[in-house]
């Protein structure tokens, strides 16, 4: 990366301006088509300004996990794929794909939001199994938003495939039941940059590259507030104790303007 | 006189000889060289380009000219049954095929030591996977302004008892009466008319072979002409419907 | 001069007939015709006929103007990205003081961008050079990329169009044959206003009265419409220029 473009980059964010005209603390436009597959549980399409992801849901049957016998598993996959953008290489999984598959698995496993013990079919025998896979398709930054948006979304639009308990076998054919979830659990990640001295939101790929760490925060609501369930920190920046409590001051900002328009994206 | 076929009428209804109807539409991956998305009834591809580029590691270089590089995958949500993330046996033989296709039309003399990577990829399956990702993957190409003789148009013909047909869905891949279903896998050069990919799986006579390759080229010039169209009309996309 | 009309054809495709005609680049000849072999704008002028593509990777040509960042420094050189199919080699002989071998890295490091020119395409690689005036080092300013194949538009018939954005702007401006465009100007606000206004001029470049349509654009802008001839560094590829007709 050019050394003129992050110093560019870095004075202009530093003045409180961004190159696409956005706010520091602004989101880009989404735009979400549903049903991309009739032979998935649910698929969608989500684009974060020029970010584009696929997730889908499918769902299984299987045996229970021996320490929990009636709840049902989880599982969460994500393919940074070569399509996506030219810094991805085929073949298996890098480390970049690991830490945006789980993360983005446990904020959505600790606050709640899936109801493991509804999905259980027979105690000690059958629950269901929920896998949530997630493509990268074009990356202009910010993957880790756009696909644990993605992620939300497809679990929020999911019908259980009919099963028929005699014969243990899932039909071709989908319910009108939703999976069973925790609205109010709803928590969805925003990932916090730093650049210069700001704190920026929904970083294009550009100003990625130029980031001293990246802050994910899982924004959920408990007793109608703003509630944390999960964070991640990354890359070799260090938080100084103000940055800290701009950014939890920009958590409830983003809980404040953007909670009522996840919940809307997820469930309607 | 031959025995009276069990499959006289499509599960949907078409002709033997219609094609399910296509979509198609260039530069759906803005940062890629090249994109295309082709959809064939209820199957959709995906194709991006990338390259010429610098090929690493050095000993898979090629001197002489730029190497052609396809990698073909399902999404694990686009079938019934998931399909767990990663390469598969299938998909490896299907992206070595693809590949070959693509070879016989693409010129890369120009590129020594480069790699021209095409990505197909499934996000809905109906059968006809492989043909609609060359489809796709051809138009990717040249949307990539990758140098090509001509382009390549891809379709799955083949057999329900004793019937040909043209377009073979999820629901005739199934068929198991009589003879069952034979599918038949195969793509034709534009211009040349020549057929670069050719894969087949099921029973059938050599007379009834020739009629469905007869078959399958005219529908690979419906095809073309729907990637023709995608093309010039650039990102704006086009329909047969 | 007779022209044909230019029509976007695709590979395969036949854009004459006729012994008479010499297919030039991006076609082939199969027996009496002249086919595409790449996606592009068909062009037939004098007898010659060629595609002119619309997309794609940008394949460089000696004498092309590029704009690349340093990724490497060797013991005699430096290797430069300029996004295309190969690095670009700039040796320490071709710039344009000298440097010492042990300094390489002071006078230009990884990470430091430069306008460098194409003089050499071979299988190997790609050999640049900047000894001429108007190449270098850059220092200050962005970049930013755009469609290499749309860049003719970009720099306008004799360098008109980029005249046209540095007048409006005030920014000092070199666009290289790449794709990659490196804007200076002593605000941010100026060089943001003349991507936005080469933006305008790659979404439209197909479209005829493309200078009237950007002079509107500019004036929408609330900048003025004027042309400003070149005064510093900068390199307008004036043998790309020549070739590209209108």
């Amino acid at each position: 990366m050019p050394k003129l473009q992050r110093d560019r980059v870095v004075e202009y964010i530093t003045s409180g301006k961004r190159f696409d005209g956005r706010d520091l603390n602004e989101f880009r436009d989404i735009v979400v088509e549903k049903a991309i597959s009739k032979n998935a549980e649910s698929a969608i399409s989500l684009k974060l300004g020029n970010t584009h992801v696929y997730a889908g849901v499918k769902m299984a049957v299987t045996t229970p996990y021996p320490d929990s016998p009636a709840e049902g598993t989880f599982m969460t996959t994500a393919e940074l794929h070569p399509m996506a953008s030219s810094k991805f290489d085929i073949g298996r999984p890098g480390i970049e794909a690991i830490e945006l598959a789980r993360v983005i698995d446990r904020g959505i496993r600790e606050s709640g939001f899936i109801d493991f013990g509804k999905l259980c079919i027979k105690e000690g025998e059958k629950v269901w199994q929920v896998f949530v896979d997630i493509i990268a398709i074009n990356d202009d930054g910010n993957l880790f938003d756009a696909a644990g948006l993605a992620a939300l979304i497809a679990l929020g639009q999911a019908r259980l495939p009919v099963y028929n308990e005699e014969t243990g076998k899932i039909e071709h054919e989908f319910t009108e039941n939703p999976l069973p979830l925790n609205k109010e659990a709803l928590s969805f990640n925003t990932t916090f940059h730093k650049i210069g001295n700001q704190v920026i939101i929904d970083p294009s790929v550009e100003e990625q590259a130029f980031s001293d760490y990246r802050l994910s925060v899982a924004i959920g609501e408990g007793n109608k507030k703003c509630r944390i369930t999960a964070m991640q920190k990354g890359k070799e920046g260090a938080i100084n104790t103000e940055d800290m409590e701009k950014i939890l001051n920009l958590v409830e900002e983003v809980y404040t303007k953007k909670y009522a328009e996840v919940k809307s994206l997820v469930f309607d | 006189m031959a025995d009276k076929s069990l499959y006289t009428k499509r599960i949907d209804g078409r002709k033997m000889d219609e094609v399910r109807p296509i979509t198609a539409k260039v530069g759906v991956v803005p940062s890629a060289d090249g994109s295309a998305m082709f959809k064939t009834g209820g199957t959709r591809a995906i194709a991006v380009v990338r390259g010429p580029r610098v090929l690493h590691p050095q000993n898979k270089r090629n001197p002489q000219k730029g190497i052609l590089r396809v990698s073909y995958g399902m999404m694990p949500f686009s079938v019934w049954d998931r399909i767990r993330p990663g390469p598969s046996r299938r998909s490896e033989e299907i992206s070595k095929v693809s590949e070959w296709a693509l070879d016989a039309v693409v010129d890369l003399d120009a590129f020594p030591n480069t790699v021209v990577d095409v990505f197909i990829q499934i996000p809905q399956a109906d059968a006809g996977t492989r043909v609609a990702g060359l489809n796709a993957a051809s138009m990717a190409l040249a949307h990539a302004g990758i140098p090509m003789k001509e382009m390549i148009s891809a379709m799955a013909v083949g057999k329900a008892d004793k019937t040909i047909i043209v377009d073979v869905d999820k629901d005739e891949e199934d068929f198991h009466d009589g003879e069952g279903a034979t599918d038949i896998p195969m793509a034709v050069t534009s211009r040349t008319k020549e057929i670069a990919l050719l894969q087949l799986d099921g029973k059938i006579s050599t007379e009834e072979l020739k009629t469905a390759i007869e078959m399958g080229k005219k529908a690979c010039d419906d095809v073309l002409a729907v990637q023709m169209k995608a093309l010039k009309e650039g990102s704006a996309g086009v329909d047969n419907e | 001069m007779e022209k044909e009309k230019r029509t976007l054809v695709i590979p395969g495709e036949t854009i004459v007939s006729g012994n008479s005609y010499l297919p030039g680049d991006g076609t082939y000849r199969d027996g009496e015709d002249v086919v595409a072999a790449k996606y592009g704008i068909s062009e037939v002028s004098d007898k010659q006929v060629r595609v002119i593509p619309v997309s794609g990777a940008y394949f460089p040509r000696r004498g092309n103007t590029v704009i690349g960042t340093v990724i490497d420094v060797t013991f005699n050189g430096w290797l430069i990205d300029f996004g295309g199919s190969a690095n670009a080699f700039l040796s320490l002989n071709e710039v344009h003081r000298y440097v010492n071998r042990n300094e390489l890295n002071d006078f230009l490091d990884i990470g430091d961008s430069a306008v460098v020119k194409v003089w050499d395409v071979k299988a190997k690689g790609i050999d640049v050079s900047m000894k001429m005036r108007g190449f270098g080092k850059i220092e200050g300013g962005m970049l930013f990329k755009v469609n290499p194949n749309k860049v003719p538009r970009v720099i306008g018939r004799e360098g008109s169009m980029v005249r046209l954005i540095r007048g409006a702007t005030g920014v000092n401006l070199t666009v290289g044959q790449n794709g990659v465009v490196w804007v200076k100007a002593d605000s941010i606000e100026k060089e943001l206003n003349a991507k936005k206004i080469i933006d305008f001029v790659v979404a439209n470049a197909t479209m005829s009265g493309l200078t009237e349509k950007t002079e509107d654009f500019i004036k929408e802008l609330g900048l003025k419409v004027e042309e400003k001839a070149e005064i510093i560094e900068e390199n307008t590829d004036t043998e790309e220029v020549k070739e590209e007709k209108k």
